[in-house]
This record gives structure tokens, sequence and C-alpha cells, in this order.
């Protein structure tokens, strides 16, 4: 760190030392945790296994097989200097190709109920850039955004930090399935305008990060009409859109929008990408979809902060616009995800944990509430540490979430293989057992 | 991968080659189908081993990458999670987000009624509002209309971009050559995350990389280096780490045009131009900085640094040691930062040396912490669709937070490694580099030497790809409007794409900026033509 001087030293902003980042919540000191003792299964099998990261490495072996069959056939291109163009290319715009190919994934994953166009495609890299940057786009410093509760602890800093606009959390409980209400949504307007907080807009996330769960076509069309009528912008996270375990139950904004015609359609935007449905996120591929022309073009100049490499672009256009390589991705990647989901449930429910009904993602919401000492965000914490320092399992506590509800965490399920999935969930019903065992003790 | 199938039906490849795919304009031609990785785009080729390269080099990379993967099929690890935080306490941080005061006026498109398209913030306004700069229009019309020499001879030709042609076939060369690599990993170690400043493998590269292109007059720490999606993301985070909204940072003019949105933008930080004069050759003047600096206290403006670029960008010149010197002395007493563009580092084509601020630094002292120098691979390695930004900063606490503010603009593994992989190649660097500089001293003395015959004088220039042209003799009235009448003219008369002055902020009209790297060198003749019949036309009768 920095030597004792006698000098002020030279200043940083505030916001290179803010604390909004958020980096310093439990959703992050468990992968601390994970990254010093890391499970592996030969070498240190009673390590820390990480079930906080929400990544999908069930379907690699599909991406394998498909850039081993198709180098040869994808490298002949008529005429085109295509290293030179892939090289130099930096363009806002993105290539064509691959807009193209993204906006025919994104139709394919909503089974063709709704229609994109690539020019209203903006590429960012990732889906974390694209969220920011629509932040930036459509509020100002001071505004807010309303964002449904329990979300993804990494909103805190991605809509937050640079841009200084805050998060109003609409409450939302497990007497519904944790499912956005109309009064929900009023309520959490009042509190920011109680606050003199002008609303820019909903942020939602479709499937949830972190229930697991689709939201419903009626509480979508009430989200949208809320959204009209208050006159502020709507955002659609839908970054699992392609990991719903069974393809009829997601139902994008985007098809209530053509259902109206695209109606008041201008305040809507939806965030995509490659990271989770097709899990690269190393690739850092994210787009914005706008049905608003300002937006997109403001997007695409800020872009410029955040291009994807054009050599990414030039490879996953030729893999997105080959439809059998996507049908069957899609297909079966839904699958092993199901199947993977199922595992878990069974394996938690044998070991009585409960958890809430999800139909997509790539984890699971589960209620630990009655494992609590105390109904409170310590007696959650103080959970989470066990789970993380003696069964050496790193889920994520509800709390990091912002859930209203002691109790709740959210379980990784796609990012191991399956014996480790055992393993852990071998850990959990040891643990439970023990616990069992440790009460009737107390009782005798 | 026979290579006798490239050279089947060439015509109809040529013919294709003039078909090019337009960035901008409404007919985009598609010539996709489902299985082809490259598509033809639109691009000022020059056709000089272009057909080849342009079907070598897609193979060899998919060749490379299929192989990869075959090599090192094995279980997929779990990867590094985040970089893990400064405390890890068991407590949410709680926050509150200050309210920053607003740099911008809000401005409404259409009133505010139910029904009425909801509010977009000021930060998007000032850019739909502001409309196209010349820089944005010319580069516009070079991408739409490009020149080439049989199939286009009419149009635009680029010099306004600065990138460099003239040794992309030394890099594509290498990557139809070499298809070997040896770490071990998996598809999990290009497809999973990774740490969003960059591979630390990465990092080493970059910093061997760094001192070689410097000829070695430097040691780059790897551990000081942050890396990021390109040269404008690592600007507009150190403007985001040094200053708040409302600060400024002092830049000597001219200074390259996409500077103001890189630090201005999204950050609300200001750029105070520090002028410099022709009369000095453009010279960097402590003592106007220094009336710059005391002009915005006197107005209340927090200065946080200076931003310089070396060599410089529009002006290609170099800042001697003696300068780098006084401006250390400067910013320590005035207790502030020097951001310090190095960009074009591997690109001197004349006799000067290049001296790199980390050179100067005493690095016993305290001043450590005030430097910080911006690299990249878009110049020096003319790789700019790879996208890759670097800062160097001997300041621990902004590499920490740069660190953190690189989620939102990280590379793509997939290009991170093909980059170790030709960056630890230091013989074909070494030689690269070599002959990179070579044909650019070639070009530059070329490109000089045609307009000085045409009465253009240029200030000299050791590095980058561009010349800071003399013009004021053939602008119709000494001012910015005299100035962008003749930028026009040498646009859409003599279809000849230029930088003007004003776009760099340069306070004395009638500079402009050529940019040569786009060209070869049988195109010189055709440039100075067409610039003559302007120039011809247009003496100010002064």
């Amino acid at each position: 760190m920095a030597i004792e001087i006698e000098q002020p030293s030279v200043g940083l902003s505030k916001v290179a030392v803010s604390e909004t980042h958020g980096e310093d919540s439990p959703y992050f000191a468990g992968w601390k945790a994970y990254d010093e003792n890391p499970y592996d299964e030969l070498t240190n099998p009673s390590g820390v296994i990480q079930m906080g990261l929400a990544e999908n490495q069930v379907s690699f072996d599909l991406l394998e097989a498909f850039l081993e069959t198709h180098s040869e056939a994808s490298s002949w291109g008529k005429g085109a200097s295509g290293f030179r163009e892939n090289a130099l290319f930096q363009d806002y715009h993105g290539l064509l190709s691959f807009r193209k190919a993204m906006a025919s994934f994104m139709e394919q994953i909503r089974g063709g109920r709704a229609k994109f166009d690539p020019e209203r495609v903006v590429l960012t890299a990732g889906a974390t850039a694209a969220n920011e940057l629509l932040t930036f786009i459509l509020a100002d410093p001071g505004d807010a955004l309303l964002v449904p509760t329990p979300y993804y602890p990494g909103f805190d800093r991605d809509l937050r930090w640079r841009t200084g606009v805050k998060i109003v959390p609409i409450h939302c409980d497990s007497s519904n399935n944790f499912q956005i209400t109309p009064q929900a949504l009023e309520a959490a307007y009042s509190e920011a305008e109680a606050m003199n907080i002008k609303v820019r807009g909903v942020l939602i996330t479709n499937p949830s990060n972190p229930l697991g769960a689709t939201i419903q076509r009626s509480v979508l069309e009430e989200i949208f009409d809320f959204v009209t009528r208050k006159n502020i912008h709507l955002v659609s996270d839908e970054i699992y859109s392609g990991s719903v375990f069974s393809s009829s139950e997601f139902i994008s904004i985007a098809e209530i929008l053509e259902a109206r015609q695209n109606k008041n359609s201008e305040r809507v935007h939806i965030v995509y990408s490659l990271s989770k449905d097709l899990g690269l996120p190393g690739f850092r591929v994210g787009t914005i979809y706008s049905y608003n022309d300002e937006v997109v073009t403001t997007a695409r100049r800020m872009s410029s902060f955040t291009l994807i490499s054009s050599q990414t672009q030039h490879l996953l256009a030729s893999m997105l616009s080959n439809k059998e390589f996507t049908e069957n991705y899609i297909k079966t990647n839904r699958e092993r995800l199901r199947k993977r989901y199922n595992m878990i449930i069974e394996g938690l429910r044998s070991a009585g944990i409960e958890c809430l009904k999800g139909n997509a993602g790539l984890f699971c919401w589960m209620n630990l509430s009655p494992l609590l000492e105390k109904p409170t965000r310590e007696g959650e914490l103080a959970l989470w540490n066990s789970m993380l320092h003696e069964v050496k399992l790193n889920i994520s506590p509800g709390s990091s979430c912002h859930c209203s509800e002691p109790g709740w965490f959210r379980v990784c399920f796609a990012n191991m293989s399956e014996q480790t999935l055992e393993v852990a969930l071998k850990r959990i019903h040891n643990f439970m057992e023990k616990r069992e065992r440790d009460r009737n003790l107390k009782v005798i | 991968m026979t290579r006798t199938r490239l050279f089947r039906s060439r015509s109809s490849e040529e013919k294709e080659e003039e078909e090019q795919q337009q960035h901008y304009s409404k007919h985009n031609i598609t010539t996709s189908t489902g299985m082809r990785v490259i598509v033809p785009l639109q691009g000022v080729v020059q056709g000089r081993g272009g057909l080849f390269l342009g079907s070598v080099i897609p193979c060899a990379l998919f060749y490379f990458f299929q192989l990869y993967l075959k090599r090192h099929r094995s279980e997929p690890k779990s990867p590094p999670p985040q970089p893990p935080p400064e405390n890890s306490g068991g407590q949410l941080a709680e926050v509150s987000v200050s309210v920053l005061p607003r740099s911008l006026s809000r401005v409404h498109l259409t009133p505010r009624s139910p029904g009425g398209p909801a509010y977009v913030s000021g930060r998007a306004n000032s850019i739909v509002k502001g409309g196209d700069s010349p820089h944005d229009v010319g580069l516009r019309k070079a991408l739409e209309d490009p020149y080439h020499q049989s199939g286009n001879p009419d149009g635009v030709i680029q010099l306004g971009l600065a990138e460099n042609k003239l040794s992309l076939d030394l890099v594509g060369e290498w990557l139809a050559k070499n298809a070997i690599f040896g770490e071990e990993l998996s598809i999990g170690g290009i497809a999973s995350y990774q740490p969003f400043d960059g591979l630390m493998e990465l990092k080493v590269a970059v910093a061997g990389f760094m001192s070689q292109v410097m000829k070695k007059s430097v040691f780059f720490n790897p551990s000081q280096i942050i890396l990021t999606a390109g040269a404008n993301p690592a600007i507009e985070m150190l403007s985001f780490c040094l200053a708040d909204t409302g600060n400024a940072f002092l830049v000597p003019t001219p200074y390259y045009p996409c500077s103001d949105r890189d630090v201005k933008w999204r950050t609300g930080v200001e750029i105070i131009p520090v002028p410099c004069r022709s009369a000095d050759n453009f010279r960097l003047s402590i003592t106007a900085l220094d009336r710059a600096f005391n002009q915005a206290k006197k107005r209340g403006t927090k200065v946080r640094g200076i931003i310089i670029s070396n060599p410089s960008n529009p002006v290609g010149s170099l800042l001697d040691r003696e300068t780098l010197y006084s401006l250390l002395d400067f910013a320590r007493e005035k207790n502030i930062h020097i951001v310090s563009n190095e960009l074009f580092a591997g690109s001197t084509h004349g006799n000067e040396e290049f001296v790199s601020m980390a050179e100067i630094i005493d690095l016993e002292d305290l001043d450590r912490n005030r430097v910080h120098i911006v690299y990249g691979l878009s110049k020096d390695l003319s790789l700019p669709g790879f996208r890759v930004g670097i800062i160097y900063s001997f300041n621990d606490n902004v590499l920490a937070a740069a660190k953190k503010l690189t989620r939102f603009s990280s590379i793509s593994v997939l290009s991170q490694r093909l980059l170790v992989f030709m960056l630890s190649d230091s013989n074909f660097i070494q030689q690269f580099i070599e002959i990179n500089r070579e044909r650019l001293r070639r070009m530059y003395i070329k490109f000089v030497a045609g307009l000085k015959q045409l009465g253009i004088e240029c200030i000299k220039s050791h590095g980058g790809f561009y010349c800071w042209a003399d013009m004021r003799g053939y602008i119709p009235s000494y001012s910015e409007k005299g100035e962008l009448e003749l930028w026009d003219k040498l646009l859409n008369i003599a279809k000849v794409n230029v930088t003007p002055g004003s776009c760099c902020h340069c306070i004395e009209p009638g500079w402009f900026r050529f940019c040569f790297t786009t060209l070869t060198e049988k195109d010189i003749p055709v440039v100075m033509d067409r610039i003559r019949k302007i120039t011809e036309t247009c003496k100010s009768h002064s």
C-alpha cells in the first residue's frame, strides 16, 4: 500500500474511492473464500464448491463440436480481405452479419413469437456494459430506476456506480412467489416521489435472477401499462431467456409489444448477452435492443467505450447464423438445464429443503428460513457463514440481493459437473442431518 | 488446408471485393450464408495481397482455434472468480450515492405528456442534438464512397483516419504460419469468466511489447497494467478515476478530436485547452500551462491533471526529456496528475528518440502516484479491431479503481489468447516493429515531399501516422469558417478526407491533419493531384 508521506498525496475522484462498486458484500466475499480454497475432485476434494457463480458449463461440448466441424467451411470466404477488415474494423455499428445473427438467435429463443430488426441491435462488451450504458442514456445523476427485489447484486454497481443514478426497490415477497404486483410498483414510485427523486424507468430481469423463474404474461402487461401511465422507460434484461427449461413458458416483453402493434414501444429496451445462454462469458458479448431510435443512435455511439472484438464478432456470426446448430443447441441446453434443476431440487428436497418453484436460469432460489436462529439479516449471514466455512459451499445470501425476507439463498447448479453437484448435495444432506441430530440432542 | 484452392475464380473474387459492404449506407449488401465467417466488408482495399490474406488468414484463425480446442479438450474446470474485494467483511457496504451536480443542461425533445415519448437523459440529448462534426462527416463520406484504384477511382480518399495499413501483411503472414501454442487450457480457458482487467499472460506479453517498442529504454511491470477494450475506455476510465464532475484537465491543443468524448462525455469532466502556437512549432509551453491553471483557479474550476499525447496527435512531434521533466515539476508543484497518451510510441519514424514518461519517473519519489500512461495495440500493432487498450499506472489506488471499472469494457478472452501468442513471438515482433517503422518513414518522407511540391509545408514530425500541414495560404478567410470551407472543398470536390484543425481545437485556423498510412505509394500522386486542383483555385489573396 502507499508509503507514509508528509505532503498530501495527489487526490482521486469520488467515483474511484466510492464503495458503490459493491465488491465488499458477501456475494463477493464468498468468491474470495472459494478462490483461496477451490474444490477439485481429485486434488482438493474438501475445498469450497462454487455455487455463487451463475455460469453455464453444461453445453461446452456442443460449442466445441461446432467449431471443429465448421472450420473449413467458414474460411473460404469469397473475395474480401477478411483479415485486413477483421483487424482494422472498429465501427461501433458492429458487423452486420453478426447483428443479423444475434437478431435471428433472439427470435429463435422466443420460438419465433417476436421479430428483431438487426438495425436496432447495439453491441456492447457484455450485458454489464449494456445495463450501465442504458442507465447513462435514460437517466441523469440523482434520478432513479425502480428494480424489483430480490435482484442481481451486480446491479448496485452496474446501474449506480459511475452513473450516479439511484435504485429504488419494488418490494416482492414470498406470499405470492415474489411476483411483482401493481401495488408494489405504485408504492415504489411513491416512495421515490416522497424523497423528491425522479423515476426514469423500471428495470426487470426476465427470467429473474435470482429467482430462477419467468414473469407471467399478466404481470408483464401490468408492468407495461404502469410504465406507459407514468411515461417512463422499461428495461427488460432477458439474458436468461435461452435458459428457460421449457420454451413455451417464457414470455418476452417483445411479444407483449407485438401483440399491441408496438404501440408505446419507444420506451422499451431489451438487454441480452451470450454469457449465460451460450456459456461464453469470456467473449464479452452483450446487446441492447431498443425500440427507440434515439436510444439506438446514442447507445451506438456510447458503445465506443465497450466494443466487441471484431474477431469475436466474426466467429459468433458464423455460429449463430447456422440455424441447425442454434436450434439443436437451444433445445439440448434447455434439456440439460432442466435435468440439472430437477437433480438439485430433488436432492435438496430429500434433505428437507424447499425451493421456489422455478423454470429457468442457472440457479434455484432456496428457502433456508426454517434454519435461521433469528429471522433477521444477521441470522441469515450467520447461516451463510456456516455454509461457507463448515459445509464449504459458496451460495449467495438473499440479503445481498436485497430480499426483504431473510433466509433465502441463490444456489447455482450449472457451473460444475454432475459429480460435483452430487458432492455438494451430499454435503448439504450431511449438514441437515447433523443439525437435526443436534436439535434432538438439545431436546433431550 | 490446401492453399491451391485459394486462387480459384480470382476474377469473380475481385469483383466482389468491389461490392463492399457499406457501414453507414442504407443498402447493405449481404453475402453471408450460414457457414461463412468472412463477409466482404467495405474498406479501403488496396489489393496488395488482400485476396490471399483474406482467404488464408481467416482460415488460419479458424484452424488455429479448432486445433487449439482439439489439443486442449479436457474437463472444463471452474474458472477463477471475481477479483477478491478489499475487505471481506460480512456486511453489505452501506452506500449513499452522492448526487453529482449536473453538468449538462437537460433538453426535452418533446413535451412531456402521457403517451408522449419517455424522457432521455441530458447526456444522450447532447449527442443526438449535437449533430456531426466535420470529423464524423468526413469519415462517413469516406466510408460511403471509398476510393479504390481500379474499382472506384473517383471515390473519397481517406486521409482522416489514423489507421496503419502499411504493415498488415506482416501480421497476416504470422497468423498464417503459426498455429502453435502451449497453454494447458480447455474451452473453459476461453469461454469462461476471466479477470476483467485482462489475463496475466497478456499483461506480461504487453509489458514486454511496450518495452520492445520503446527500444528497451523502460521496463514495464505487468502488475501495473490494466487491460481494457481499446484506448478510448482507458482514457475515460482515467477521467472517472482522477476527476469529479465539474473538475477539469488541461490539454494542450491541438489535440485528438475524440478526446472530447473520451474525457468529458459521461464523466462531466471539463477540458481546458492550452493553446500551442505555430510560432513555437506547436510545442508545449509550461508558461501557457501555468496561465491556464491560474485562470481555471480564478474561475473556481479545480484542475485535476494534464493530458498529453506523446508522440503528439495530430502534430506528430515528440516531447523531449527536458519538457517531460518540466511537466513533472509543474504537476508536482500543483499536486495534479499527468496522463501521458503514448499510443503511437512504436510508430516513430524520425531520428529523434522517443522518451516515455515512465522512463523519467523518479521511482523513489512521490511522483509515481501522479503519472499514468495510456497505451494500446491499435496503432503500433495495427489491430484496432481487436480492441486492446492499456492503462499503466504507478498509483495503486488508481489501479485498484480502474480494475473494477474494466468490467464495463473488457477484452474478449478469445482475442486475448491469440494476442498472447503473437506477442510472445519476440523475433516476429522485433521484425515487425523495424519493418513497420521503415515503411512509415518512407511514406512520411514521400507524402511530405509531395505536399511540399504543392507548396504545403508540414511541421517536422517524428511519429504517428500523419502530418500536420499548413494550409493557411489556401483558406478564403483567416477564420474557422474559412478553414471549414477549404475542408469542404477538399472533401466534396477533391474527394480527399482530411481533418481540419478546428476539430482538434487548434487556435490558429488553416492547419490540417493528413493521415498517410492508409495509402500505398502509388496513391500519393493521385492524392497530390487532387489536392492541387483545390490549391490552384484557392490561393488566398493576401
